[in-house]
């Protein structure tokens, strides 16, 4: 059986009197794509950000093949957000940064895309590549690591050609059409040799036949790269698609779990959705 | 013992009223628009220059001393549309950078007209006045300054929670974006904010330079970056904050000044350690400190940004 | 994988670098032959020796500020540590008791050669910056300005805090140490033979540019602009932030504490009260107007900013009388406000500065697709 990679336990995010997220258990296993779904501002992308170390939860933990990789603690708790939220940019004290979460094989992309603004497609790939650079500081500072620039370069290359965004290479990120640089957002996490993606709304924007195209690109690296998926979309059409299983999130809390066609017909889920139903 | 502290606490309190009133500027604008007005500190010293410059030209006090007021609101308000209007959809950087400019401009600008050469600021009747207090020789402005910080303080915070337009300037600097969106008018609450730091700013100089009675370009740097302290330290954004900030910072840096004084009279040191060096940098060190253990201030407000 | 690939080449060798080096080569043989030729106290060489300290300064700050995105204003201090180790550690042995007159010769009693100095300055400049950068790295850009401008005050404090004397000399400057000029050899008469003191400057500041040029085309210099452009984004490719800001601002401290004893080498002597913020907005505005986020054009702007405040617009100065009519405005302390004015002008219509993004070779490329360029958002 395949193996449990994502397992969020009773995971709790308050923000002072918000509830954001209200004790949400999920997993997601090995070569699954699970789609986490719900109306706007139910609390998706704060689910995310916990996963990811960005918020320390106010309760509960999230493991990644086992490994804790972020708990509640009463010290790092809210510390980012309570102390100094407008002076300080993270502190970070005591869970894992994400940086360390992508180390350890996690990228995701985001629901606004955050390209590198003034870097080209090439460079916004190359950079993801800089985590696991083995050459030090100075070395590198004074390129002497040439072999080891070479090798990215070239695995960055096979990667812009595998998505197809090869010819656009030089182009500065932002210059690209909308469909390109969400593309291009999701190359970026892949350049970090995750073993789990995590994509919030790939498929926001685009028009059908651009989220039939995402669809099979999904699948594609999916299979292509061995990765396991969690995402959030709001587009039904490409979450009920591609989508193994179906988490549905409304004001922080699960209302419901299953295949794809079990969540079509829940009546919860409509109710959610749509709201009550008007003689 | 008392009677040796007691011109430092006096002088404490008089600045610190001066720096308050300084303090207001910054707290408030950085609660409006996230932004730190180099030039605030500049401001303050024009207004100290325009007095001397008017006064000299023949006018009496009754009627510089209002011209003065008016014409340093008016300069506030113009900096704000000439140089950070234009910019406000920048980035960050590129707002503060202007306001480096502005202050650099007006250092240079009052250089030039006063040609370096030290001002004299002139002597006001009734508030230059010495006097004796508990056997310390001060002026009567370092009773003046506290009771009319304060007054003026207490009239800043009725309007701003009991009329519309600070109804409106609290929302603005709450959710800048959801205010506009709701119809606020923006411009007109950022350029009262403005008007309102200018106009303090240059009561605050009235009161500083009968005090320390020269008047140069660079008068402005120190109380300038003071009062920001002052306002950082209260809680940036908090008005009674800014003035508490600004009385602490001004009592404790007129203690450290005769610190090496006190410690002699008590008999508790032989010699001076030298700590005027340090009055300076002591309220950079607060600063700092204070950014560290408590980055909202003494009143700040919690915020949460989402991500 | 195909061998050799075309695309792989990076752009570093192509024709427009070369013809860049070319005419830095050629700066470098114009700035010592005109040295040979031209009247040593010509104003042409105080423009040159200024403009590259400060150079390197702006280059420095420009990393930090430009390529990372980091908003310090604390390069005064920086600069002021550099000069200081720089001066302390070489003054001659026989001249140290005239200069620490009032510390009896001082606590230090030996001196280091020249380029050890230097690179002690950087060092110490550098380690200061860790120090300070631990708790100050976490600040947003607004409180970081003010913290580092904090910082670089109290440092200026410290340095003439006269119980410290018997190192810095209290509020007492320093002099009496190895000059630009010294680097003129002289024959037995004492006269100079050859002129060097504009190519040392040179020289340094040349080696420290390329080492951040290095830098910034390198794999850190890649993080560093992504930091710059979207920290969440870069922390979420995997970058650790506090470990990179804190390489930026080590580094760019380091630079900026040579250009510090460049100053001093080129003041002839050093004093800290001189290092003020107003130094610091100085390089900060050299940087903005040659383009943030070019190193090139804080090259430009800083030789560019030094002569018109040294020499060319040292008219505005003057009084000058036309037919018996004495122009309006012109006395001293005109140019400053002139200037000031010029420096607005740049901040609110030229933000990109004389070079924007560019770099010398950028110069020279054809006009491709870098339509892109003017796309992104400026």
């Amino acid at each position: 059986m395949s193996g449990n990679v994502l397992h969020l336990d009773n995971v709790t995010m308050q923000f002072g009197g918000v509830v954001a997220v209200n004790n949400v258990s999920l997993d997601v296993n090995e070569g699954e794509i699970v789609a986490l779904i719900g109306p706007n501002g139910a609390g998706k992308t704060t689910v995310f950000n916990v996963i990811t170390g960005v918020y320390a939860p106010t309760n509960g933990r999230v493991t990644l093949r086992g490994k804790v990789i972020a708990e509640d603690h009463p010290r790092g708790k809210m510390r980012k957000l309570y102390v100094g939220g407008h002076v300080y940019e993270y502190i970070h004290t005591v869970n894992n940064t994400p940086d360390k979460i992508t180390k350890m094989g996690m990228a995701r992309t985001f629901q606004n895309i955050r390209l590198f603004k003034s870097m080209s497609v090439f460079d916004n790939v190359i950079v993801a590549k800089h985590m696991n650079l083995k050459a030090n500081y100075l070395s590198t500072a004074l390129h002497l690591n040439g072999r080891e620039e070479k090798q990215m370069r070239e695995e960055t290359l096979d990667l812009l050609r595998i998505v197809g965004l090869e010819d656009v290479k030089d182009e500065i990120a932002t210059s690209l059409p909308y469909g390109k640089q969400r593309r291009l957002e999701i190359a970026r996490a892949l350049s970090t040799n995750p073993s789990m993606l995590l994509l919030d709304e790939p498929a926001a924007g685009m028009n059908p036949q651009e989220t039939e195209n995402l669809s099979a690109f999904i699948r594609e690296i999916k299979d292509r790269f061995n990765l396991t998926v969690l995402l959030i979309e709001h587009d039904m059409n490409l979450v009920m698609d591609i989508s193994d299983r179906i988490y549905v999130l409304n004001f922080g809390a699960l209302i419901a779990e299953g295949t794809p066609e079990a969540i079509q017909s829940n009546p919860d889920v409509i109710t959610a959705y749509l709201g009550v139903a008007e003689e | 013992m008392f009677s040796t502290v007691l011109p430092y606490l006096l002088s404490g309190i008089s600045v610190g009223g001066q720096y308050a009133l300084i303090a207001i500027g910054y707290t408030m604008v950085y609660g409006i628009l996230r932004l730190i007005n180099f030039a605030h500190g500049d401001v303050f010293m024009v207004a100290g220059i325009l007095m001397v410059y008017i006064t000299a030209s023949g006018a009496p006090l009754y009627v510089a001393i209002p011209l003065v007021l008016v014409m340093t609101a008016v300069i506030g308000f113009a900096i704000e549309r000439v140089a950070y209007k234009p910019l406000r959809s920048a980035p960050r950087m590129s707002i503060m950078i202007s306001a480096i400019g502005v202050s650099y401009t007006l250092q240079n600008l009052v250089l030039y007209i006063t040609g370096g050469l030290n001002q004299f600021y002139p002597s006001i009747p009734f508030i230059s006045e010495t006097i004796t207090i508990g056997g310390a020789s001060t002026r009567m402005v370092t009773i003046v300054t506290p009771i009319l910080t304060l007054v003026l303080v207490i009239l800043l915070v009725l309007l701003i929670n009991h009329t519309k337009i600070g109804m409106a300037m609290r929302a603005v600097s709450k959710d800048f974006e959801t205010s506009r969106l709701m119809g606020i008018k923006i411009n007109s609450v950022i350029s009262v904010t403005f008007v309102i730091g200018s106009f303090l700013a240059a009561v605050g100089s009235v009161l500083y330079f009968t005090n320390y009675t020269t008047v140069i370009q660079t008068s402005g740097n120190m109380p300038g970056l003071k009062a920001f302290v002052a306002a950082v330290f209260g809680g940036i954004g908090s008005v009674p904050g800014a003035v508490v900030g600004a009385f602490i910072i001004g009592i404790c840096e007129n203690l450290l000044k005769g610190l090496d004084t006190i410690l002699i009279k008590a008999g508790w040191s032989t010699s001076m350690f030298g700590f005027t060096t340090f009055s300076d940098a002591f309220t950079f060190a607060l600063l700092i400190i204070i950014l560290i253990v408590k980055p909202t201030g003494l009143f700040g407000e919690k915020q949460t940004e989402k991500v | 994988m195909t061998k050799a690939n075309p695309l792989l080449k990076p752009k570093k060798l192509d024709r427009a670098t070369l013809i860049s080096i070319v005419i830095i080569c050629l700066v470098y043989v114009l700035a010592f032959v005109l040295e040979q030729v031209m009247p040593a106290s010509s104003m042409l060489f105080t423009v040159l020796k200024k403009g590259a300290t400060y150079a390197l300064v702006a280059v420095s700050m420009n990393l930090l500020n430009g390529f990372t995105g980091l908003f310090s204003l604390g390069q005064a201090g920086f600069m002021l540590i550099g000069a200081y180790t720089y001066a302390i550690f070489t003054i001659p042995v026989a001249s140290r008791l005239s200069v620490y007159q009032y510390y009896n010769g001082g606590l230090i009693q030996f001196s280091l050669p020249v380029v050890i100095a230097i690179v002690l300055a950087g060092v110490f400049a550098a380690f200061f910056a860790f120090l300070i950068g631990l708790p100050v790295l976490r600040l947003k850009s607004d409180y970081l300005a003010i913290a580092t401008l904090g910082f670089a005050e109290i440092i200026r404090a410290i340095f003439q805090w006269d119980k410290i004397g018997f190192l810095t000399n209290g509020s007492n400057l320093l002099r009496l140490f190895p000059t630009f000029n010294d680097f003129n050899i002289r024959n037995a008469n004492g006269d100079v033979v050859l002129y060097l003191s504009t190519l040392v400057p040179f020289v340094i500041t040349g080696v420290c540019v390329a080492f951040v040029m290095l830098l910034i085309n390198s794999s850190f210099g890649r993080a560093f602009k992504a930091i710059r452009d979207d920290e969440t984004a870069a922390e979420a490719m995997g970058i650790n932030l506090a470990r990179h800001k804190m390489l930026a601002f080590c580094t760019s401290s380091f630079f900026a504490g040579v250009g510090g004893a460049m100053l001093a080498m080129y003041a002839n002597s050093v004093q800290a009260k001189s290092f003020t913020t107003a130094m610091t907005y100085e390089v900060l505005l050299m940087v903005v107007i040659g383009g943030i986020g070019s190193v090139t054009g804080s090259v430009l702007s800083s030789f560019v900013f030094v002569a018109c405040s040294e020499w060319w617009l040292r008219f505005l100065d003057q009084e000058q009388v036309i037919n018996g009519w004495k122009v309006p405005l012109l006395r001293n302390g005109f140019r400053l406000v002139v200037f000031s004015l010029i420096i607005m002008a740049v901040v609110l219509f030229f933000r990109q500065g004389i070079m924007g993004s560019k770099e010398l070779p950028d110069l020279f490329r054809k006009r491709h697709k870098l339509a892109g360029k003017g796309g992104a958002k400026s």
